[in-house]
């Protein structure tokens, strides 16, 4: 497999790097770890005359965990976040979700900025920091701006951020209660059939709040708010959790692909949020 | 566009330095630029792992790296784990356990099993099927390179452990 020829730059900082976007526009894109990139290179699906290697950009590779906050640098992976006992302490979420990513040479690879800025409802983190109600950070040539994840995705690939832009981190609030990330997956390597993250707050032997979202079940990760309202108030018993999985099938639109129809998809859905609700519910 | 650029990359210890374009893979530099044939091409799709190599202190899979990425990098392949006459206790588990049948996954099943095992030296069968979960053996042979891994893991113990 051959990619078409493309210009290589490897900028040792941001100016460099916005820069050359600025100079070639849409015709240039950024690589992180480059194994969502490089793959569509290969089958000349996507098409990069100018391909920006942020390996040696300074500053984004940094897990950062000040008091009720969580700043994670684009350019950390999957592996980092598994390795890293503090945040793995503060946001066990992350690492039960970053562990079900792809296999370990793939995880050495991968980043949390690449995953969540490529926008392929197949990956893992979008729905994940929906969850988690995190923020985006994108620089651009007027600076910074921030955008919240459960605003930021709006079809396969769209995404609120510009071509200009550069995703350079994510941040979130430490996040309370219980918490579950669930995934139905064909085989080691394979994206979800469906994927649920699930935190629950209990305040005595109630819910106190939840936050649920999903993953590859539409052409962007879900946010189920009403899904999350459906626990609100209960006790988290059968019928309060086929209420969540009653709302949550009203908000995914799934479609047909080699992972099973639309009838299957819904099921498995149900099925995973249910294990996912019930194990947030656990440890609480 | 496509010009040939300058790359220098350090292979088994040994300084390289050669012309290609940026969208080579790495894969293809390793085997046919330098004719370092120890990884293989599998899948060529980043699922199999055949093509395992060490770059940096990460298991990557070369054929879903370019070159221009791995210009100044430290590669460690097959071949600069052990050979014929100083075979690792990896390779030299994998011949006593039976870890291999038609032997194409075995390179890098090898490779990642030296990294995992630097990041683990006791691992449990799970920790081992887990953390191997990127290479794939279609002999499926799975249990005997478990136990080869198993092997090798008790015998670099021992050896540190008398070093100590």
């Amino acid at each position: 497999m051959i990619p078409a020829a493309f210009e290589y730059y490897r900028p040792k900082d941001m100016a460099g790097v916005l820069s050359i976007l600025e100079e070639h526009g849409d015709d240039a894109r950024v690589m992180a770890g480059g194994h969502s990139l490089i793959p569509m290179m290969k089958l000349r699906m996507a098409d990069v005359g100018h391909l920006i290697d942020l390996q040696d950009v300074e500053g984004m590779s940094e897990i950062d965990i000040s008091g009720n906050t969580i700043r994670i640098g684009a350019m950390v992976t999957q592996h980092d976040i598994i390795d890293h006992h503090a945040l793995s302490a503060a946001a066990p979420i992350l690492r039960e979700a970053a562990l079900q990513i792809a296999d370990p040479q793939v995880r050495y690879m991968g980043t949390v900025g690449g995953n969540v800025a490529n926008g392929d409802p197949g990956n893992d983190m979008p729905g994940l920091m929906q969850c988690l109600d995190a923020t985006f950070h994108l620089t651009g040539p007027d600076g910074e701006h921030t955008v919240a994840a459960r605003d930021f995705y709006e079809a396969a690939y769209m995404t609120a951020r510009e071509d200009d832009q550069v995703l350079t981190a994510v941040s979130m609030p430490k996040p309370a209660g219980g918490h579950a990330y669930e995934k139905q997956k064909r085989k080691i390597g394979d994206y979800a059939t469906a994927a649920a993250a699930a935190l629950i707050v209990k305040d005595g032997f109630t819910c106190a709040s939840a936050s649920i979202a999903m993953t590859n079940l539409s052409d962007t990760p879900v946010y189920s708010e009403a899904a999350g309202a459906a626990l609100v108030g209960t006790s988290v018993d059968d019928a309060a959790v086929g209420a969540a999985v009653a709302a949550m099938l009203g908000d995914i639109d799934p479609t047909e692909d080699n992972r099973g129809p639309i009838a299957f998809k819904k099921h498995v859905a149900g099925v995973i949020l249910r294990r996912a609700i019930e194990r947030a519910w656990s440890r609480a | 566009m496509s010009k040939k650029q300058h790359y220098t990359i350090t292979v088994n210890g040994k300084e390289e330095e050669f012309l290609a374009e940026p969208r080579e893979l790495l894969i293809y530099t390793l085997r046919e630029r330098l004719n370092i044939t120890g990884p293989h091409i599998g899948c060529e799709t980043s699922h199999c792992g055949a093509c395992t190599v060490t770059i940096d202190g990460k298991s990557v899979k070369a054929c879903t790296m370019f070159v221009a990425q791995a210009d100044g990098k430290d590669v460690t392949t097959i071949e600069g784990i052990g050979g014929p006459d100083n075979l690792h206790p990896l390779q030299n588990a994998f011949k006593e356990h039976h870890g291999l049948q038609c032997g194409y996954c075995t390179p890098g099943m090898i490779t990642r099993a030296t990294k995992f095992l630097e990041e683990n030296p006791n691992p449990t069968e799970e920790e081992i099927r887990f953390g191997m979960a990127g290479n794939i053996c279609r002999c499926t042979g799975y249990q005997n390179i478990v136990k080869s891994i198993q092997a090798a893991a008790a015998e670099m113990s021992a050896v540190r452990e008398a070093a100590e």
